[in-house]
């Protein structure tokens, strides 16, 4: 293997180790951090169902974004959606041996990064031009979109350019990360900064604002159900402060004359 | 201290993102609390010497005891889109009232010391320092959050400002830099039972004259029942029903409402007061102590139903976290001692606790009330919703029934009703300006300014339907308005409460006397 397939082949390994450790020791903090009171916010869901329902408009659709703000909506769907789609269609490259025949159907889906790039270039467009978002914009939001601008477009050159990186060679290469058997890969200037940043970027997921994807499923004014009547509600330490003091607590209100 | 000049906003005919003008808000912030009032409810007197690393040990604690407060600071991507939602930011111009930028001041102490990012790469992320003037921009702009939510409706992560800004203001009573006004207000709650300090004598003293006062002008014996151990309902309510205006007619139609419903009702002078500050300072803790008041008030007269007047802090407290703090409400288990207790003894057939809305929506639905619709055609009616009853609450059972039932009351009572444009009510209302521990003069200034986009709205209404009355189901709301309709040209009494309308308009039945009875009898015997 050449010195830079070594060198990628690690960094692929350490960027995923980096986060999967971090991601999962955020979702553990996540989850294990008590939501000691009901504050689901309004139009509330009474029922269980209603708030899975709730949650899955708000992460297929970006229903709350949608009544907020239409050109925000418009690029961040445009950027997430191209993204999904185009992250389907990367698949094909980690399965070893020949594809299962659904994923023809994913061709077209090569189209999605047009999708992704102009919804990056917009959220950025307007981060530099609107007042109001450049005010609250720290260096790492720019930064973090053009990162993905890079990727997209260095995507983009390979699939419809002339300047194609040799596809079975990247087969080789992202399916052997998979089953452990190491092959080089590609040396072209644009795939090695499309890759590098991948990996970058799978290493910073879990210290940067992309914490927002597993933020949203965990945010209590969105996954609560509004029962807060009919069912109580008490969080661990909230308990235990109340079987500590509960009779102390009593005595201490007495009424003062 | 005088109080500071200031231009009042003029109502243009469509709301505009004003252009930032950075510091135009910046100052003293509200007058500061002193040992008087911080130490009764176990905080520092003042700034304490050792402020910054109580300040960040404060702050991880709070982090690892919400999980609101956790995933809000970590999830925030600066889209933008809570940026032209707060009434104080389309008032004021100033950027810190964008709530994603008053969360920063937050979020950007959080970053440098609890995050990887921040800490070795600060500028990259915009952490910083917590230092005296991140700490003053905290006292100033925390206090310049009435906690209305409204950002949280808009954030695509559910993100809620109101969240941030009581544990910011929890870390700042830590450390000795509290608000004078909410933190006098607990004292008095936790003490006396009420916010406004009103002992049981004088308690009692107003209702009296307001039963002759009641009596005298509809001719029915309508009463205002004090301590009345075994009554049926508990009415908690916020003190200002007891004597401000317009709050004290909502409190006539109460009583006139359930004197026709024939019902036994009493209040408490231990616990005569809804509205609980301890939310405004974040305090969980003394949340529960206020919330347990009405727990025991509620045991100690064996009621069987806990009941809410028009309070919009009270109706959050009560909906969302009585249940929690002191178990008004229904599901404990079993096992749950402390709960059941309670619970044992109310009565399941009825929501617990149940905001008056409820129960006079119900009458309504059920005939037991009938009314003069005409005594209110000189109103024309618009209904404020308030913001922590629309965001944060419900009513009636049925999805959005905080938005339904307070109009259906309204429209049963008046002939008269027309709501203001569609993006400025129900959840996604604009708030008076005056909640969340801002009703306070001195901080008069924000609270004329962030009230303009909601006197926008009532402008448009006034001027194109003739809406003459604003009613609310909100104590501050309605002491708010009172204040500032007059700086933007309304009559400062086109607020009313919506208990008024119903007051008006309810005919009450024939007083039954002993005497009228005795006639009766003797009628049929001659018969």
């Amino acid at each position: 293997m050449s010195t830079i397939s070594i060198i990628f082949t690690a960094l692929f390994y350490i960027s995923l180790f980096i986060f999967i450790v971090g991601m999962g020791k955020k979702i553990y903090q996540f989850w294990i951090t008590p939501a000691p009171l009901k504050i689901p916010t309004a139009p509330t869901q009474l029922t269980q169902t209603g708030v899975v329902f709730r949650m899955i408009r708000e992460v297929t659709l970006f229903e709350s974004l949608f009544k907020s703000n239409k050109w925000i909506w418009l690029f961040g769907f445009l950027f997430h959606f191209g993204l999904l789609l185009v992250l389907v269609r990367h698949l094909r490259y980690f399965i070893p041996g020949d594809l299962p025949e659904i994923f023809l159907l994913i061709q077209p889906f090569k189209y999605a990064a047009f999708a992704m790039v102009i919804g990056l270039v917009g959220l950025l467009v307007r981060r530099i031009f609107v007042e109001r978002i450049r005010y609250i914009s720290a260096p790492s939001d720019y930064l973090m979109l053009l990162m993905l601008i890079v990727i997209g477009v260095s995507g983009a050159i390979m699939t419809f350019t002339d300047n194609h990186t040799d596809v079975m060679a990247v087969k080789a290469f992202a399916s052997g990360l998979v089953i452990f058997d190491w092959a080089n890969l590609p040396t072209e200037i644009h795939f090695l900064v499309h890759l590098f940043l991948v990996f970058v970027l799978l290493a910073i997921f879990p210290i940067s604002k992309l914490l927002h994807v597993p933020g949203v499923f965990f945010s209590p004014t969105r996954n609560q159900v509004d029962d807060a009547r009919k069912k109580r509600h008490i969080s661990p330490w909230a308990l235990k402060q109340e079987q500590d003091h509960a009779v102390k607590l009593e005595q201490t209100i007495g009424k003062d004359d | 201290m005088a109080a500071k000049e200031f231009d009042i906003p003029e109502l243009p005919t469509y709301i505009e993102i004003p252009e930032l003008n950075p510091g135009v808000m910046e100052g003293e912030g509200p007058f500061k609390s002193v040992a008087e009032f911080q130490n009764p409810l176990g905080f520092p007197g003042e700034k304490i010497e050792n402020w910054k690393e109580v300040a960040i040990e404060k702050m991880g604690e709070l982090k690892s005891k919400y999980r609101s407060v956790q995933v809000f600071l970590d999830s925030c991507v600066k889209c933008g889109a809570c940026t032209d939602k707060c009434h104080y930011f389309l008032g004021s111009s100033d950027p810190k009232n964008m709530p994603v930028a008053r969360q920063d001041l937050f979020r950007s102490v959080y970053r440098r010391h609890f995050t990887f990012a921040g800490k070795y790469f600060p500028k990259l992320v915009g952490a910083k320092e917590l230092d005296d003037d991140m700490l003053d921009d905290w006292y100033n702009y925390f206090h310049q959050c009435s906690q209305c939510r409204r950002c949280s409706v808009f954030c695509p992560y559910g993100i809620d400002t109101a969240e941030i800004s009581m544990a910011a203001r929890e870390v700042l009573d830590a450390v000795g830099v509290g608000q004078k006004y909410c933190n006098q207000i607990l004292g008095k709650a936790l003490t006396v039972g009420n916010n406004l300090g009103l002992p049981e004598p004088a308690l009692r003293d107003t209702l009296l004259d307001l039963e002759e006062e009641v009596e005298e002008d509809f001719g029915a014996p309508v009463k205002y029942p004090l301590d009345q151990k075994g009554a049926e309902i508990l009415l908690i309510t916020p003190s200002a029903d007891f004597f401000a205006e317009p709050h004290i007619d909502g409190l006539i139609g109460y009583g006139k409402v359930f004197y026709q419903d024939g019902v036994s009702w009493t209040m408490s002078s231990y616990a005569s007061e809804g509205a609980n500050f301890g939310m405004f300072i974040g305090s969980y803790d003394i949340m529960r102590k206020a919330a347990l008041r009405i727990r025991k008030a509620a045991l100690d007269l064996e009621v069987s139903r806990v009941m809410v007047g028009e309070c919009g802090h009270a109706w959050r407290v009560a909906y969302s976290f009585w249940n929690t703090l002191s178990g008004v409400g229904a599901g404990a288990q079993s096992s749950d001692e402390y709960a059941s207790k309670l619970q044992n003894q109310l009565d399941h057939r009825y929501p617990q606790p149940q905001h008056i809305i409820e129960y006079t929506h119900d009458l309504i639905q059920r005939g037991k009330l009938n009314f003069d619709k005409s005594e209110n055609d000189d109103r024309t009616v618009t209904f404020h919703d308030s913001c922590n009853v629309a965001r944060a609450t419900n009513m009636g059972g049925i999805q959005g029934g905080q938005f339904i039932l307070p109009r259906d009351v309204i429209k049963a009572v008046c002939n008269n009703y027309v709501d203001m444009e569609r993006s400025t009510i129900k959840e996604s209302t604009f708030c008076c300006g005056g909640g969340g521990g801002l009703l306070t003069d001195d901080l008069m200034e924000i609270r004329v300014k962030g009230a303009m986009p909601r006197m926008q709205a009532l402008k448009q209404v006034e001027k194109n339907e003739g809406v003459n009355t604003l009613a609310a189901i909100c104590a501050i709301c309605k002491s708010q308005f009172s204040k500032v309709l007059p700086k933007f040209d309304f009559d400062p009494y086109m607020i009313v409460s919506v208990h008024q309308l119903v007051s008006a308009a309810i005919i009450l039945d024939k007083p039954q006397t002993e005497a009228d009875d005795a006639e009766i009898a003797e009628e049929a015997e001659t018969e």
